[in-house]
């Protein structure tokens, strides 16, 4: 299926950016993300291919340009929303409790 | 628990994230703890280690190489590395004509057991658009120069097989035992983007 994701061959790409010694995760909410999706998807009755077509939707631009566990994070919140779990507007009322408390001990 | 300082405000992600770990442990879908111990794993317990010693079996045991080249998960298995994203193997042997080298262009498909998780750079737009099309030209950013007669063979992962290049020995290898040559392979040569 075309999209975005089938990049194989395509023009127009710059130099292999790479970094040394590398980090597997470069920030915590990045060891985070990596242990939600992994458990997830059992407990939500996803597989891995209903992950990989969820990250296959995001937009283009996200696609291109996103985080790749920010990638993965986008794309498991469309399947807690089409499985029913959790929806956006609860994650997003939860972030803005968390933010709060935040700012209250900031 | 959050290493962040208390006058940077969480970027929007990392408060995503942790909204979201919230609400899936409130309705019993995750464990703080599980997900301590897995991220923990991948971090610190699996990585390119385990393939450099495949590596260096295969290079001081003939048998070993022929078994590992014929079938490689239960190859791998024998030396204790087995599981998710490595339960369809396939390892390719580097030749003095061949030149073999690994990617993913529709995702980041990667041999965890053997190699950990992937570098950012191999699941980034630029490598698997680019490695298919001009793998020498990238190769050579890499700092690898294959001669023009070698063949070179990139390997796209499919959903369910994954890749794993067995470079040649270099000639350092000669007279080392199989613990020492461990030190000489490294994820970059099992990738298939340096020599060794």
């Amino acid at each position: 299926m075309d999209g975005i994701h089938d990049i194989g061959g395509m023009h127009g790409f710059g130099p292999v950016e790479r970094e040394e010694n590398e980090p597997v995760f470069h920030a915590p909410w990045e060891r985070r993300a990596f242990g939600v999706e992994f458990f997830t998807g059992a407990g939500i009755g996803t597989n891995g291919d209903q992950s990989r077509h969820a990250i296959e939707r995001l937009p283009a631009d996200v696609y291109l340009t996103a985080n790749y566990y920010e990638k993965w994070m986008l794309a498991l919140q469309t399947l807690l929303e089409e499985t029913g779990t959790l929806s956006r507007a609860e994650i997003e009322a939860r972030m803005a409790e968390l933010s709060a408390e935040e700012q209250d001990h900031g | 628990m959050s290493g962040h300082k208390h006058n940077e405000p969480e970027s929007d992600i990392a408060l995503r994230v942790k909204a979201m770990e919230q609400l899936l442990t409130e309705k019993g879908i995750v464990e703080t703890n599980a997900i301590d111990l897995v991220a923990d794993y991948f971090e610190n317990k699996v990585g390119p280690r385990n393939g450099a010693r495949v590596v260096a079996r295969a290079w001081s045991d003939a048998d070993y190489r022929a078994r590992l080249l014929a079938d490689a998960s239960p190859a791998i298995a024998e030396l204790g590395y087995s599981g998710l994203q490595g339960e369809d193997m396939v390892v390719l042997e580097n030749t003095a004509d061949v030149h073999n080298v690994i990617v993913c262009t529709l995702c980041s498909c990667y041999p965890w057991p053997v190699l950990g998780l992937p570098p950012t750079w191999y699941k980034s737009p630029p490598y698997r658009a680019r490695i298919v099309r001009e793998p020498r030209a990238v190769l050579a950013e890499f700092g690898l120069d294959v001669s023009d007669n070698v063949e070179v063979r990139v390997w796209d992962s499919s959903a369910e097989i994954r890749y794993m290049v067995l470079p040649m020995a270099p000639d350092a290898a000669a007279g080392k035992s199989e613990e020492e040559l461990v030190d000489l392979v490294s994820r970059d040569g099992m990738i298939g983007v340096a020599a060794h």
